[in-house]
């Protein structure tokens, strides 16, 4: 993570210096039409999410009460160029505590869609994206590993269609917010 | 009575570098009378795509139930990932006809149809519902009655309530139940349900490893002699990077980490090649002599 953002994200905190041309007051009804995070506006800022997030316990920097307060501000640039939005683990804490029923690790999980459609993707999920398309499964299986199913008593390692894989990846529109990727 | 029958979810992870996961289920299934059908065709479950797409994930979750529903036979998946996505995709689709709708679209092209005929559980969702805590205490040949461990539930195994709809999130209590069930004591300790941090391990490395590490420590203290997972994520972050952590943050644990079904296999009287314990990057062989 590189320490201008991290710095950039605390002074959102601490000073409140915010140009009324970095504001897209849309963006929340943007985000509050992706499922799963249509309750972005109920969120009232009591900060649950942050206090029980096993992640914001271990950084300085990641607060989910944060994210969703400047995707409801609409600092839309901001929160989508930030390497922060990737920390969330998705373990859902947060999801089952929220006293408005805002679905934060979903919020996240939208914002990062957004992110990805504006041409930002880490470098670990463009692998395991690439690996799908590839041979159906997140990893790839080396053939060492397949072989030795076998020599273990394990059935072989029934093979994915990747047809089908690629079909649902072009109907979903996957294939192209990535090819517009800006790399 | 009907045949207990499973098609068997293996996910990505599992088949990639978690075989010992795979060998003990198969083998305490088949004794408990749950027959495994291996999924043909499956792909991943979707869940390492949500980041990425959304839609894509419902949409490669929603083809692998279409191929459960064309096998007429329910889901038991192994990883929680999997296990979580599949049940809460299931339930969506299930509920939403719209979703249903635009979901059927994307299927559409590839032959198949959502239904909604069938269920999905984890593997402990099964063993403790269909099989039932007593009847595994009745296989259990070998009490582990000496040993003394501590669990760590996947999150999505539990989470969220609202989709998923298993055990109590903030006092599991089901696979402490079941590993009871061999004798063994499962202890309770501090951050118990917390998450391991795996997910985000390949955007930051520091943050789970911490996370783990407290995990590992605060289960030390608490007196277990091992540890109990039902996640392969969780698993790497215990078993597989243990030894990074006590490096890093020169501590020492030296805590074993037995997926549940190799603790309940030593427990029904398998051997330990049998239920591959040597796949521990924790060597476990201390722990079973004492047995």
């Amino acid at each position: 993570m590189s320490e201008t953002k991290e710095t950039e994200f605390k002074g959102a905190e601490q000073t409140i210096v915010l140009k009324i041309t970095d504001i897209d007051p849309k963006f929340k009804y943007e985000i509050n039409k992706i499922p799963g995070a249509e309750k972005i506006m109920l969120c009232f800022q009591c900060g649950t999410c942050t206090a029980d997030c096993p992640i914001a316990r271990f950084s300085d920097t990641y607060r989910p009460r944060q994210i969703l307060r400047m995707t409801q501000l609409g600092l839309k640039s901001r929160v989508l160029s930030s390497d922060l939005i990737w920390l969330c683990a998705a373990c859902f804490a947060c999801v089952d505590h929220c006293p408005q029923d805002v679905e934060i690790a979903s919020v996240l999980r939208a914002l990062r869609n957004l992110a990805v459609k504006g041409g930002y993707l880490p470098a670990v999920y463009k692998e395991l994206t690439s690996n799908i398309l590839q041979t159906g499964l997140a990893y790839k299986i080396p053939d060492s590993r397949l072989k030795r199913r076998g020599e273990i008593g394990l059935p072989s390692l029934p093979k994915a269609d990747l047809e089908s894989v690629n079909k649902l990846a072009d109907a979903t529109g996957f294939l192209k917010a990535i090819q517009t990727r800006r790399t | 009575m009907t045949e207990l029958k499973y098609l068997i979810f293996l996910g990505c992870a599992i088949p990639y570098r978690v075989s010992a996961y795979e060998i003990s289920t198969r083998r305490v299934a088949e004794k408990l009378g749950i027959k495994l059908v291996d999924m043909p065709n499956y792909n991943c479950c979707g869940l390492p795509v949500d980041p990425v797409s959304h839609e894509l994930t419902l949409a490669l979750a929603a083809r692998n139930l279409c191929v459960a529903e064309q096998q007429g036979l329910n889901i038991m998946a192994l990883c929680p990932g999997c296990a979580g996505t599949l049940r809460k995709v299931n339930k969506m689709l299930k509920e939403d006809r719209k979703l249903k709708e635009l979901v059927n679209g994307y299927l559409k092209e590839t032959g198949l149809e959502f239904k909604g005929n069938i269920e999905v559980k984890h593997l402990i969702q099964a063993l403790a519902e269909d099989i039932g805590f007593e009847k595994i205490k009745g296989a259990v040949q070998k009490p582990l009655n000496t040993l003394k461990v501590a669990e760590h539930n996947g999150c999505h195994v539990l989470r969220p309530v609202k989709y998923i709809g298993f055990d109590d999130p903030e006092n599991p209590l089901i696979l402490k139940n079941l590993i009871e069930a061999t004798g063994a004591k499962c202890l309770d300790y501090m951050d118990e349900t917390e998450c391991c941090g795996a997910p985000i391990i390949g955007v930051n490395e520091e943050i789970p490893l911490q996370l783990a590490k407290d995990k590992l420590r605060h289960i030390k203290d608490a007196g277990a002699q091992a540890m109990v997972t039902i996640c392969p994520f969780c698993h790497m972050m215990f078993d597989t990077n243990q030894s990074r952590i006590e490096r890093i943050f020169n501590e020492t644990f030296g805590l074993p980490v037995l997926h549940y079904p190799q603790l309940l296999g030593l427990a029904m009287g398998f051997s330990p090649e049998e239920l591959a314990l040597k796949e521990l990057r924790v060597d476990a062989s201390k722990l079973v002599s004492i047995l």
